[in-house]
């Protein structure tokens, strides 16, 4: 009896122990699956900018839950939701600054709008949203830099003559006129893409790209001499090695041809 | 129901075509409402309703959350703001008053596709197939949730057809009727009643919502009951009907106390002995319209 009962026991512990590991297994491949699909997520497109207040795409991902409200209030057609098929992950809000930019309201609707906090309810100046980060990835198209006064991008930028400025320089093809060089400072774009919107050329030569993208880092222990010696009011070393000057060069001399003999 | 016969012609005979369909005619009407409200703003720019089933708010100061989708952020280990957490808390609160699953059965987008893929499956008498076990969802459940806390990510809003289909609905389909069209297929084909009865995430945490809930379906005439089996052959999760119709004998309750019912209330349309109805959870009435009960209240004291 006992035995038979204890069959029995072992039978469905059998039973039991199968059934999870089955249950385990094929959960775990279809988990695997997903979780190999979250990771490929995470690559946001450059085109592809997020709302402002939206942080790190990694966080960003962990806190946004596809509701869509702040698409619902803003006020222009900027937001999307991203459509199962594109490229940025399903359901998640962005927008395309060459097909509408954001216009920077100053209430902010979006990230008031936003149940979770995924756009951060701290930023209450747009200013300083930092969607993305504008750059000027061609100088050979650039009317500017071609020497013409183009200026769109400059115009155009809601925060002008800080975070873009036009820097005089001399045309170096005619010798004679002016080059105004469109220059972003990083620490005044905010990524709203009007300069990439308006950008005179068929394909924009100033576009937005998401901050880790456009901006390099100097190494931790770089040290700007002429900032440090800004701020301590005089050289850090005094007397520094003065390196010797250069004689002048013979004709035709350079990198190529050492000495400028023919 | 009579070899040949189509569950529910016993009730339409004993109770008239409408009252044999009304909560399904009911819960159809429900699922249109819902669907329609959030299409008013987009559709007549009426915004009654703005955001979607993972968040809304409803005239500008009432917010809805999925919990589910909530609890997956938190994994993440995002701490929500106050809105969300607020209507994640309505939201469970409802469902706990009135059956965690009647989410599925009433609000859920991709029911009235699984519950199509199920009809035509047995029109077409297709048999056989895939088998979960019906607690597959919940170790599907874990899964989603253990994928969010590893990637970082609401892993399971990339997959997911019910958000994914509502959003469709609301915002803009893309490819999401892709994603419908494979969980119709998958139930006609390869599964019966594969998704929303054995695999879906969804329904696992709406069920454990509604593990306490208060509305729950009665089989309080269940003296009455003639063995047709209609209702076994309509109920989306059968397994819940046996211990309240069955277990008169057992001393078991006549509520379907199973969290994973759906209150969705075929089974009170289709029988034709008025066996079952909605009650609360805590309420054991028993009755009987022919007279054949025996008398709960006795045999209870007994």
């Amino acid at each position: 009896m006992t035995t038979e009962r204890a069959k029995k026991t072992a039978r469905s512990r059998r039973q039991f122990l199968a059934d999870t590991a089955k249950a385990a297994c094929g959960v775990g491949v279809f988990g695997l699956v997903l979780g190999l699909a979250a990771r490929q997520a995470q690559s946001l497109p450059p085109v592809a900018l997020r709302p402002p207040g939206a942080g790190a795409e990694a966080d960003f991902l962990g806190a946004c839950i596809r509701c869509g409200l702040c698409v619902r209030d803003c006020p222009y057609p900027t937001l999307r939701l991203s459509n199962l098929g594109e490229d940025v992950a399903v359901g998640t809000p962005y927008f395309v600054a060459r097909e509408y930019p954001c216009e920077m309201c100053d209430d902010i609707p979006c990230v008031a709008a936003c149940p979770t906090g995924a756009l951060d309810p701290k930023l209450t100046n747009i200013d300083n949203a930092r969607m993305g980060l504008a750059v000027l990835v061609d100088e050979e198209t650039c009317l500017n830099f071609l020497g013409l006064r183009c200026d769109v991008c400059y115009r155009v930028c809601p925060v002008i003559d800080k975070a873009i400025t036009l820097e005089r320089s001399g045309n170096q093809r005619t010798h004679k006129h002016a080059m105004f060089i469109p220059t972003v400072h990083s620490e005044h774009c905010t990524g709203c893409g009007k300069c990439e919107r308006s950008c005179v050329l068929d394909k924009a030569a100033i576009r937005v790209f998401p901050v880790a993208l456009a901006k390099g880092q100097l190494g931790a222990h770089y040290r700007l001499g002429w900032k440090e010696k800004e701020r301590e009011g005089h050289e850090l070393v005094p007397g520094i090695i003065d390196l010797p000057d250069r004689l002048p060069q013979m004709p035709g001399a350079g990198l190529g041809n050492p000495g400028g003999k023919p | 129901m009579k070899p040949g016969q189509r569950p529910g012609q016993e009730a339409i005979a004993a109770k008239g075509r409408f009252a044999a369909f009304k909560w399904l005619i009911l819960r159809r009407a429900v699922q249109a409402a819902v669907l329609g409200l959030f299409l008013l703003g987009p559709l007549a720019g009426l915004w009654l309703v703005k955001g979607n089933l993972a968040s809304s708010l409803t005239l500008d100061i009432l917010p809805l959350t999925d919990p589910y989708v909530l609890v997956q952020t938190l994994v993440t280990g995002h701490l929500p703001e106050t809105a969300a957490v607020l209507g994640a808390v309505i939201v469970a609160l409802f469902y706990v008053l009135v059956g965690g699953r009647a989410y599925c059965a009433w609000v859920c987008p991709v029911n009235p596709v699984t519950d199509a893929a199920h009809w035509l499956r047995d029109r077409l008498g297709l048999k056989g197939g895939m088998q979960f076990r019906r607690g597959t969802r919940y170790w599907v459940l874990a899964m989603t949730l253990v994928v969010a806390a590893l990637t970082g990510t609401v892993a399971w809003e990339l997959a997911n057809p019910v958000s994914m289909v509502f959003r469709g609905l609301v915002f803009g389909m893309g490819f999401a009727w892709a994603v419908l069209a494979a969980v119709f297929l998958f139930d006609l084909f390869v599964s019966r009643r594969g998704w929303c009865g054995h695999l879906c995430p969804v329904g696992a945490f709406y069920g454990l919502l509604g593990a306490v809930s208060l509305l729950r379906v009665s089989a309080r005439r269940r003296a009455d009951c003639n063995d047709c089996m209609d209702c076994y052959a309509v109920c989306p999760e059968p397994q819940v009907i046996n211990p309240a119709l069955k277990g008169a004998d057992q001393g078991a309750s006549p509520v379907i106390l199973s969290a994973q019912c759906t209150n969705c209330g075929r089974c009170i349309d289709v029988c034709s002995k008025d066996v079952f109805t909605f009650a609360a959870r805590p309420d054991r009435r028993e009755d009987s319209k022919t007279g054949a009960a025996r008398d709960s209240s006795l045999r209870d004291a007994a």
